[in-house]
């Protein structure tokens, strides 16, 4: 590099010209500068390299965090498939259910979590229900549960009989007719 | 099922196409889903849940909860004529397989569902330290399995008890909304589960769900509106005993 005179009173092409013995101990007073800022920079080149390598590429996509997790958390599988997906195997179902007191109450809150069903009919079949557990799940009295909700006290009701024995479950109403 | 051979075998291929669709993947991956079209909550009517306990079930099934811990929860509410300020609650193993007859005589019962109020303003993503926290573009509070370390702040911080360190992989987890399924255009397990309607999954960025007009027509309230949480999960019908 060659260094041109420059303005006036600069002051440092002087220092230069001024021969070795005053430039040295200037240097010597400028090198614990020079080593600090060294260290620095080293620190600081340091920082930005474990930076990039320990800091995710998606952190920051969205917000103070890793992008990417929305995807991962998204990613997990479905275990209760929703009525929508019973409904396409199944139509003579709603057909009744629809048209009873049962209309609202969707497939999987009685026959469980059926996804794997859903996907594979013919390897996994559904559990078969027992009605003298699952009707009183909802039905059984209660003096907390809104005071519209029909609620029987089973063993005056049914006397131990299977709920189905008298109620069809898809049409719970006796009478209401409706062949499930 | 009294559906022939041919039928079935009729109905499988549309079937596939429509679970194909559901397994679309992820928000990324799903053509149909953008992070900035949604802004989810959910409504809880409290006129109308019987405490069956279905979506505690639904939900421990469908996120696999460890025994013993609840991203949902459903309590019991007793409050007596002539001390107001002092229900008596009670939430036998969550609510998880329904209630026990009243203990208490007259005053007024009811269930109050609880689970994450998926705050816009969030005490517990603001204290993780490490941002593995953190509330979607879409308005649900995630937690990243990956980064979190366990240090339970976001525990302490949640005003609401939504909070667990999961023993198994001692990060801290929560209710996710069902983002598997609510990203695939299903509703949430607790909701597909509840036999009443007494829950019900809300897209407040999208005009025709039926929230707006619910909103409009009754008088909701959040669960300590003091803290100022910005909690999106609205209940119709709340008493002021409830905390
Ligand atoms: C891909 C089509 C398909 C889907 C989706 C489907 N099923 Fe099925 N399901 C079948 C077939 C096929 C059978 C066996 C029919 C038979 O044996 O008569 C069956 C059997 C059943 C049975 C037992 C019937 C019996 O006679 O014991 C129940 C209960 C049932 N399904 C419920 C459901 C529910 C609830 C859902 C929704 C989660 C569902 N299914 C989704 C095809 C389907
Ligand atoms: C109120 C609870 C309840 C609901 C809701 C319900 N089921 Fe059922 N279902 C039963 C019971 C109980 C049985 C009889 C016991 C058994 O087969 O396990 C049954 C039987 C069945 C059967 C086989 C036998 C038959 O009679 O057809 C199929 C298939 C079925 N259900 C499908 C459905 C589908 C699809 C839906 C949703 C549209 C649905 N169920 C909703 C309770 C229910
Ligand atoms: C998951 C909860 C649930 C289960 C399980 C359930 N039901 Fe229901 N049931 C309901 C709901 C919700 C209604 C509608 C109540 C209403 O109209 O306010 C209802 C209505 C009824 C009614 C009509 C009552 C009336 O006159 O208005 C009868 C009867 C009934 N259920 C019987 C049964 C039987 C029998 C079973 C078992 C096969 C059963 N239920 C299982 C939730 C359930
Ligand atoms: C021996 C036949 C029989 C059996 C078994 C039976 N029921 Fe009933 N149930 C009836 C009849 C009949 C009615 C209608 C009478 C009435 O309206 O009071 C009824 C009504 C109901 C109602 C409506 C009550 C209301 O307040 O509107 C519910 C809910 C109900 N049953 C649930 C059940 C449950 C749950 C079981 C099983 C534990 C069951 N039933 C077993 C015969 C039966």
């Amino acid at each position: 590099m060659t260094i041109e005179p420059a303005q006036e009173g600069s002051g440092r092409v002087e220092d230069r010209a001024d021969g070795d013995g005053a430039a040295m101990n200037r240097f010597k007073d400028a090198e614990h500068l020079f080593r600090v800022a060294l260290v620095f920079a080293a620190g600081a080149l340091a920082f930005v390299v474990v930076r990039a390598i320990l800091v995710p590429k998606s952190f920051g996509e969205y917000g103070h965090y890793r992008g990417t997790a929305i995807a991962e958390i998204a990613a997990q599988p479905v275990v209760f498939a929703g009525h929508e997906s019973c409904e396409t195997c199944h139509p003579e179902v709603p057909a009744v259910k629809n048209k009873g007191k049962h209309a609202k109450v969707n497939c999987e809150a009685c026959h469980g979590a059926l996804a794997k069903h859903a996907e594979d009919p013919g390897t996994v079949e559904p559990a078969k229900l027992e009605t003298a557990v699952l009707c009183v799940k909802c039905h059984s009295k209660n003096g907390a549960k809104p005071e519209g909700f029909p609620q029987v006290d089973a063993k005056e009701h049914s006397a131990g009989l299977a709920c189905d024995t008298c109620h069809k479950p898809h049409s719970p109403v006796i009478g209401a007719g409706g062949k499930p | 099922m009294n559906m022939s051979r041919r039928q079935v075998l009729l109905l499988l291929p549309a079937a596939a196409v429509a679970w194909e669709s559901i397994l679309a993947g992820t928000p990324e991956a799903s053509p149909n889903y953008k992070l900035t079209e949604h802004w989810w909550g959910m409504l809880v009517d409290i006129s109308k849940c019987i405490g069956c306990g279905n979506c505690v079930r639904a939900c421990a099934t469908e996120n696999n909860v460890p025994e013993g811990y609840f991203r949902t929860w459903v309590e019991r509410y007793h409050v007596s004529d002539f001390n107001q300020a002092e229900p008596v609650v009670d939430s036998p193993d969550g609510g998880k397989e329904g209630f026990p007859p009243m203990l208490e005589e007259g005053g007024k019962n009811f269930f109050v569902p609880k689970m994450c109020n998926h705050c816009a303003d969030s005490p517990c993503t603001q204290v993780c330290p490490v941002g593995a926290t953190f509330i979607s573009p879409d308005g649900v509070v995630l937690v990243d399995k990956q980064y979190c370390i366990g240090c339970r702040y976001c525990i302490q911080a949640c005003p609401y008890g939504c909070r667990f360190l999961n023993p198994k992989t001692e990060t801290a987890e929560k209710c996710t909304l069902c983002y598997h399924r609510i990203t695939k255009g299903l509703t949430t397990a607790c909701c597909e589960a509840c036999p009443t309607g007494a829950r019900q999954l809300a897209d407040l960025k999208n005009p025709s769900d039926p929230i707006h007009e619910f909103l409009r027509t009754h008088a909701v309230q959040v669960l300590k509106p003091h803290m100022a949480t910005g909690a999106k999960l609205y209940y119709n019908g709340l008493d002021g005993s409830v905390r």
